[in-house]
């Protein structure tokens, strides 16, 4: 009982962090929605995509998995900032559950999540998304998101408690995630890659989670190389396993982490 | 009785190539302050940190109000108040909020939180910033505000590491007095520091580190008497350099050192303040005008450098020779 009660005094601060440094806010949630309006309106027009209503219906799935793939970053610089100014060695002195301030921590990035994915689909919306499934399997796909953003704040736990410095956590998520996001059918079929990338691209968890999603948001997938595997037969399940891997690998890494953790 | 006991502790780091605590022992009295001084790099922080269980000794045992560090890290961690070496608040976040939050992680309820977070700014003279983001601070508030949230629930055992390394004279006038309130009030603490001047304000014995052990202990006084007695000092102008000395020298019955920088000539006397009236009374029939005469105890300074032996050679020399010189 105590235990939640500290994970939600935690998860509190995140958000209450929120209001005092609303930039904090408003750039995580401007980033993405530049890359909605530069991917529909600069690719957008060259990208034939056979898909009724154009390229954007493609690529909204791409970049909401791209956004809360990027929790990873923001998880990991949000804990290296608390383990330089001490905040860590503080929150282990104190006579709390020693998982309370991670899973506080996941737990505010992804009601971060939350803000960012309403601001985003808002600006999709504007500029032409219209998900073509029931209000159902639309929610069901936000919280596929949601889900995956989760996992992989845990990832971003371990970058973040094992890096010497927070501007090294900056560069190591996004050396982890750019090639993940790019390497994937995000953005453009993936078709187009040489074979072996092909390969990767399409068993490459970004990849499944951006097809899972589009089956949910009532579109076709299309894929090259791995026609017919496992992952693009069943897009939903193989990011389901994916994610809990991931948890089940990162969650107790990261926690031995934070109780060894020093300075 | 001992609230606090560290027995042998030993810590490397780097696979055993450096060696942070190399069998350091110490203990403190209830109610009373210890003082673990040393240089940077002598095990200081490694000492409190594996008494607040922030990390594991290779080998040795700690025990912290009776309870063991090692096998019941949770049950210490009931009982002490921590604040180290940086501010540990969220500087986005008010003083306020800090404390709030802190009560409330120490599971006293929004209600009791918020009234002990009034209470603890009242008391550490934070009241009129509460509403700020620490950012904004100074390095003083910012570590009273610290202080602050380690009192939140009464410890039985304070550790304060490097208190006041960081801040400028005046912010660290403001944090002895703080602590030296809280000494008053009875409670337990052992503090770092790497003031020579700190310890000997705020503690009641003092435990002299280096190198990972425990070089010397005891009150302030018996590290000092370790070291040697008083010394006369006095400067003079260039011209009357010489004959001072003779005087000086005269009247120690040792022969009187001289730095030629400041044109001060000292010796160790063991008759105190009628050595003093005699060199001033022999100035004065000389015709000698000192600009500065005075009685130096030894300070912590020459105390910790005659231990360390780190550039207290010379001063080392000095206190041997004062012994012959005795004989």
């Amino acid at each position: 009982m105590s235990a939640i009660s500290d994970v939600a005094v935690i998860t509190r601060r995140q958000l209450l962090l929120l209001t005092r440094v609303p930039e904090v806010l408003i750039f995580s949630t401007i980033q993405p929605v530049m890359f909605v309006l530069l991917f529909r309106f600069v690719f957008g027009g060259s990208i034939s995509t056979g898909q009724p209503g154009g390229y954007v219906q493609l690529l909204m799935p791409g970049i909401f998995v791209q956004t809360v793939a990027f929790t990873l970053a923001g998880t990991a610089s949000g804990l290296a900032e608390d383990m330089k100014k001490g905040l860590i060695d503080r929150f282990r002195s104190l006579p709390i559950s020693q998982s309370a301030l991670v899973v506080g921590r996941t737990l505010g990035d992804s009601l971060l999540n939350i803000v960012v994915l309403t601001v985003m689909g808002v600006a999709g919306y504007v500029v032409g998304w219209r998900p073509s499934a029931g209000l159902g399997n639309v929610a069901l796909g936000f919280l596929f998101l949601l889900f995956f953003g989760y996992a992989l704040s845990w990832v971003g736990v371990l970058v973040g408690l094992s890096a010497s410095d927070a501007r090294v956590v900056q560069n190591v998520s996004f050396i982890v995630t750019f090639p993940l996001t790019f390497l994937s059918n995000a953005f453009a079929p993936t078709t187009g890659m040489p074979r072996i990338l092909q390969y990767f691209a399409e068993w490459n968890p970004v990849s499944t989670m951006v097809a899972a999603c589009r089956q949910l948001f009532g579109l076709k997938n299309q894929f090259g190389a791995t026609a017919g595997s496992f992952p693009s037969e069943h897009p939903l399940t193989t990011s389901l396993i994916y994610m809990v891997i991931i948890m089940v690998i990162f969650i107790p890494l990261s926690l031995r982490k934070y109780r060894n953790a020093s300075n | 009785m001992k609230s606090v006991i560290a027995e042998n502790l030993v810590k490397t780091y780097d696979k055993g190539k450096v060696r942070a605590l190399d069998g350091l022992s110490l203990d403190v009295e209830e109610g009373t302050v210890l003082s673990v001084l040393g240089p940077n790099g002598a095990g200081k922080t490694t000492v409190v940190r594996i008494l607040t269980t922030l990390l594991r000794p290779d080998s040795g045992s700690a025990s912290v109000a009776g309870i063991d560090v090692i096998k019941n890290p949770e049950k210490v961690r009931e009982v002490i108040g921590l604040s180290g070496q940086y501010a540990a608040v969220d500087e986005i976040l008010t003083g306020y909020d800090n404390l709030v939050m802190f009560g409330e992680l120490y599971h006293l309820g929004k209600k009791k939180a918020v009234l002990r977070a009034n209470e603890l700014l009242e008391r550490f003279s934070l009241t009129e910033a509460a509403k700020r983001p620490i950012k904004t601070y100074s390095g003083g508030m910012r570590r009273r505000l610290d202080l602050a949230a380690s009192l939140i629930v009464q410890p039985k055992v304070l550790f304060l590491d490097e208190p006041t390394t960081g801040l400028d004279p005046r912010g660290r006038q403001e944090m002895w007095g703080v602590i030296q309130e809280l000494v008053k009030g009875g409670v337990t603490l052992l503090l770092t520091t790497q003031y020579l001047e700190e310890a000997d304000q705020l503690a009641d014995e003092i435990a002299v580190i280096d190198t990972g052990k425990v070089i010397a202990r005891g009150t302030s006084d018996a590290l000092k008497k370790q070291v040697g007695g008083e010394r006369l000092e006095v400067v003079v102008d260039q011209v009357n350099v010489a004959k001072t000395m003779e005087i000086v020298a005269a009247v120690s019955g040792n022969k009187a050192s001289l730095d030629e920088g400041l044109r001060l000539i000292s010796a160790p006397v063991s008759t105190g303040s009628a050595a003093l009236f005699e060199v001033l009374k022999s100035l004065d029939s000389a015709g000698i005008h000192a600009l500065d005469v005075g009685l130096k105890r030894p300070s912590l300074d020459d105390v910790f450098l005659s231990l360390t032996g780190h550039a207290a050679e010379e001063k080392q020399a000095e206190v041997t020779e004062k012994k012959r010189g005795r004989k």
